[in-house]
């Protein structure tokens, strides 16, 4: 393996606008191979980690990004302005419904949650978190809606996958609200250690 | 609407016991009759799957009544509920004869609300489970490697695109600056052209990326020149080659280039 090969991937995450997927770093260093790219994330994921500075490398919405810990936003935000509002709870369910349940049609929607979300559907539009996917293919053909990348972004998700299920969100709802709490800590997932075939110079 | 809703709070104090400390705030906006329901089984600490129907209806009716004191709108998906839950209740009373009971597969009248009441808890938990996260632009933040310039016209949401209004304001707001004694004359031969100005723009933001409005003017501030980069501006957005940006409400007027941009999203 290049033993420059962590410091030339540092390099292209620190240097990108936006987050960079394992597949377009591949792309751009295609004189290495694609294992040995993919364990030098992970790794380099990790040990940002025990670092323990103010930032780390997180997957999120299939790409590799720095990002500052949760924990500090405090210090942070006295000098970045923060443009991100909190979201209501009707608009946090209907997020919910929608990326758990897509595709789905506004009718569906609706009815899961009993009141009429037009608004909160079209306020989610504006803000990129959800967006038509097509037409359904029944009488009046609705519109079917789905979550966005920025959803992913802006919740710090590295893929749909990576919500909680349902099973899981169930099972906390028969805990006591205290101890939920704590389930809810939102660390990253400790990227598992790849094995590496290839011999270490 | 909260401020009225506070005050009646004094009279209906055993009604709104519940709702103080977690509703006071959106009394006039509750989440849908499914979420009035949990809250009214909460507060009464019932089981979901075995409600008594007789209690949650009249809670339920009592509150819409209060919404009404109140001048809310009650919405029509409450009434609605408020008519599913009578006719559960009338269907609880009245025994049924022997071809309806054949008819209805369900035997408890209540199954089918106690469905979509968990189905919707469930959706609600999911959304605090998501509402809980670090929020990108509120509590995490990303390394940008946008130019600070560029940084300054775009907002974390996304970059806020400016409309025709504005621009005409800005352009307005550099026609009144013109000193009043400024004189031009008219010389035929040497009069702007737009296509000049567009060029002129073009080959700006190759090298820079990002021009202000007040720059592109700058060392010219004629009538004449303020008017053929408008319309030299609002040409190269027809034609799709730039964008145009507001970093805040009456803040500078920032062009993008449109390639430029697009590229750098791949």
């Amino acid at each position: 393996m290049n033993s420059e090969l962590p410091a030339i991937v540092e390099s292209l995450i620190f240097t990108a606008e936006a987050a960079l997927s394992t597949e377009r770093i591949c792309e751009l260093l295609n004189e290495f191979g694609r294992d040995e790219i993919r364990s030098v994330l992970t790794e380099m994921a990790a040990s940002y980690q025990e670092r323990g500075g103010g930032f780390e490398l997180v997957e999120v919405a299939g790409g590799w990004q720095f990002r500052t810990r949760p924990a500090f936003h405090s210090y942070i935000t006295r000098h970045i302005k923060t443009r991100t509002s909190k979201f209501s709870q009707s608009a946090l369910e209907t997020l919910a419904i929608i990326a758990y349940r897509q595709p789905i049609t506004r009718a569906e929607v609706e009815h899961l949650r009993g009141v009429d979300c037009g608004g909160v559907l079209k306020s989610l539009l504006e803000k990129h978190l959800v967006r038509i996917l097509g037409k359904k293919d029944i009488p009046g053909r609705p519109l079917i809606y789905g979550t966005t990348k920025e959803f992913l972004e802006i919740f710090s998700l590295k893929d749909l996958k990576s919500l909680p299920t349902l099973k899981e969100i169930k099972a906390l709802d028969e805990q006591p609200q205290y101890e939920r709490q704590e389930e809810l800590q939102l660390e990253p997932e400790k990227p598992v250690p790849v094995e590496n075939d290839l011999p270490f110079e | 609407m909260t401020a009225e809703a506070h005050g009646y709070h004094e009279e209906h104090l055993p009604l709104l016991d519940g709702f103080h400390e977690q509703y006071s705030v959106h009394l006039d906006k509750f989440d849908g009759p499914l979420d009035l329901l949990l809250h009214l089984i909460k507060k009464n600490e019932l089981d979901i799957c075995d409600i008594s129907i007789a209690v949650i209806t009249r809670q339920y009716l009592d509150f819409i009544k209060l919404m009404k004191e109140l001048n809310l709108e009650v919405a029509g998906d409450f009434l609605v509920m408020a008519a599913t839950l009578l006719q559960i209740k009338s269907r609880q009373l009245l025994p049924l004869d022997d071809q309806e009971e054949q008819e209805t597969e369900e035997p408890d009248p209540r199954g089918e609300l106690v469905r979509r009441l968990l189905e919707y808890q469930l959706y609600k938990e999911a959304g605090m489970v998501i509402g809980v996260r670090a929020l990108l632009g509120r509590e995490v933040f990303a390394r940008t490697a946008v130019e600070p310039l560029l940084a300054a016209a775009q907002n974390v949401e996304g970059p806020l695109e400016v409309s025709l209004f504005e621009l005409v304001d800005a352009f307005r707001g550099l026609l009144q600056r013109i000193p009043e004694e400024s004189f031009h004359d008219v010389a035929p031969g040497d009069s702007l052209s737009i296509a000049d100005c567009i060029n002129e723009i073009l080959s700006l933001l190759q090298e820079r990326d990002t021009i202000r409005f007040d720059d592109l003017v700058r060392d010219e501030y004629s009538r004449e020149r303020i008017i053929v980069t408008f319309l030299a501006l609002l040409e190269l957005c027809r034609l799709k080659l730039i964008r145009i940006y507001q970093g805040s409400e009456h803040g500078s007027i920032w062009f993008v280039p449109a390639v430029a941009a697009d590229s750098s999203e791949v």
